[in-house]
């Protein structure tokens, strides 16, 4: 699939398998907490969530002959407290690893989200499925920073569609 | 006595933060190839070659294994016949950091836990000293990453406490762990001591190879009897259900109080690192 495919995110089933091409935006605990403030306070974002797919993710730096070092994802749970608000601006699509809380289920349903999985602790394998990074805001958070990352034949796994169907009992 | 400078320590550290995070554990790398070739599920399969496809791609390309580079621990045996010309813990931190910089591993400590005001930085690591009577020093580096850390869990327990409390404790960390901490994992469990020590015990477990069991008869049989009820729990390799959960669990007991049974579990992802060497 690839990023114009993204209005059939919705159409996924839990548990369907296959290979991304498009754009994520990395974002773990400290960014997630400034948007959440910033959302509270009604200022503006530094970038649109609409239509856009957050990867938990806090890359290790690229060099001079690559563009990002490993970078497979974070727990996802540890976000959970702080998505429903982004996924009610229109954030399409989340990519991590692990299970999610009732509430973000019920909200990726209500908003017809979906929730992705990659190969978690790949962090190697998957820095060869990226092309570009390049920082978007919060540059003093370093590795927790919100970096665009241009991904190529990226693995995702189905985890929770819009429905709610999930391949993981839900926690909590 | 022999005199060592700390640029030695300095550099050995670093030398094995560099061979942890770029060389996944032989031993840990022959058990997910194992698996890979036994009756998992054809999901299961796919996850296991891709984390071996992982660790070879790391080796190869000079990447690290996993973007948590991790919370170093260094565990030093230092000998009490050895003269350390310089500040120890110094050099071991300043290693640390040589290593995390020269190789573009990621800053991932925080050195102001509550107010997390701090951009995260590369060391300090943990150190925990032994001494002991030679003029060596032998280090080893764990590069803690904390998806799995987080999964940690400890209990003190009754004396009295049966076998099967403590079982069901231990089963209730692993599920708790589930797919959010990178199954398979290998299973580190402290048993005796005070608080602290168990827990020291569940780390240290995770250093012996992952093929081999407790010298300890019985605990030997409870190590394999752990790992067929963990396995049952199908949580499966990434999490996506199936078998292995877990590739090994290592136990490591020591003497407590007559009052108590202090019963830590250290879960460690399947990038289970650490590297150790000489000086
Ligand atoms: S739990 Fe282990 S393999 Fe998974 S992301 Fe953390 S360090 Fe990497």
């Amino acid at each position: 699939m690839k990023m114009s495919d993204i209005r059939k995110f919705r159409n996924l089933k839990a548990g369907q398998r296959f290979l991304f091409t498009g754009v994520f935006y990395t974002a773990r605990d400290q960014a997630h907490k400034r948007l959440s403030e910033l959302i509270r306070e009604g200022k503006k974002l530094p970038f649109s969530l609409e239509e856009k797919i957050i990867y938990y993710c806090g890359p290790n730096p690229g060099g001079p002959d690559r563009p990002i070092g490993a970078c497979g994802p974070t727990t996802s749970s540890r976000m959970d407290a702080l998505t429903v608000p982004l996924l009610n601006l229109g954030l399409t699509a989340m990519v991590g690893k692990g299970r999610r809380s009732p509430a973000v289920r019920a909200a990726i349903k209500k908003n017809k989200a979906v929730y992705f999985v990659t190969y978690a602790g790949c962090g190697a394998l998957l820095a060869e499925r990226v092309s570009s990074c390049r920082i978007v805001c919060f540059p003093d958070l370093g590795p927790e920073a919100v970096y665009e990352l241009t991904v190529e034949d990226f693995p995702l796994i189905t985890s929770i569609d819009s429905r709610g169907g999930s391949i993981y009992e839900p926690t909590g | 006595m022999k005199t060592i400078k700390p640029e030695q320590i300095e550099d050995k550290v670093a030398a094995l933060c560099a061979q942890a995070n770029f060389r996944l554990r032989p031993d840990v790398l022959s058990a997910l190839k194992a698996a890979a070739a036994g009756p998992v599920s054809a999901g299961s399969r796919e996850a296991l070659l891709a984390i071996v496809r992982n660790a070879e791609i790391a080796r190869r390309k000079k990447l690290a294994i996993c973007q948590d580079t991790g919370l170093p621990v260094v565990f030093a045996e230092v000998g009490l016949k050895a003269v350390i010309d310089g500040d120890f813990k110094k050099a071991v931190n300043k290693g640390i950091k040589k290593a995390y910089v020269q190789n573009m591993f990621r800053p991932s400590i925080q050195t102001d836990p509550l107010g997390r005001a701090d951009r995260p930085g590369f060391y300090p690591g943990i150190l925990h000293v032994e001494l002991v009577p030679n003029d060596r020093i032998r280090l080893t580096v764990m590069p803690k990453g904390f998806g799995s850390e987080n999964k940690a869990g400890l209990k003190m327990f009754n004396p009295t406490a049966s076998s099967e409390e403590l079982e069901k404790f231990i089963l209730s960390v692993v599920k708790n762990a589930g797919p959010d901490a990178c199954p398979p994992f290998i299973v580190g469990i402290g048993v005796g001591g005070t608080q602290d020590y168990a827990a020291l015990m569940a780390k240290k477990a995770l250093l012996r190879p992952v093929q081999r069991r407790s010298r300890k008869p019985a605990i030997s049989l409870w190590e394999k009897s752990l790992l067929k009820k963990i396995n049952k729990l199908g949580i499966g390799p990434l999490g996506l259900g199936g078998s292995p959960t877990a590739l090994a669990v290592s136990v490591e007991t020591a003497a407590t109080h007559i009052a108590g049974l202090p019963l830590a579990v250290n879960v460690s992802c399947h990038a289970l690192r650490s590297a150790e060497g000489i000086i």
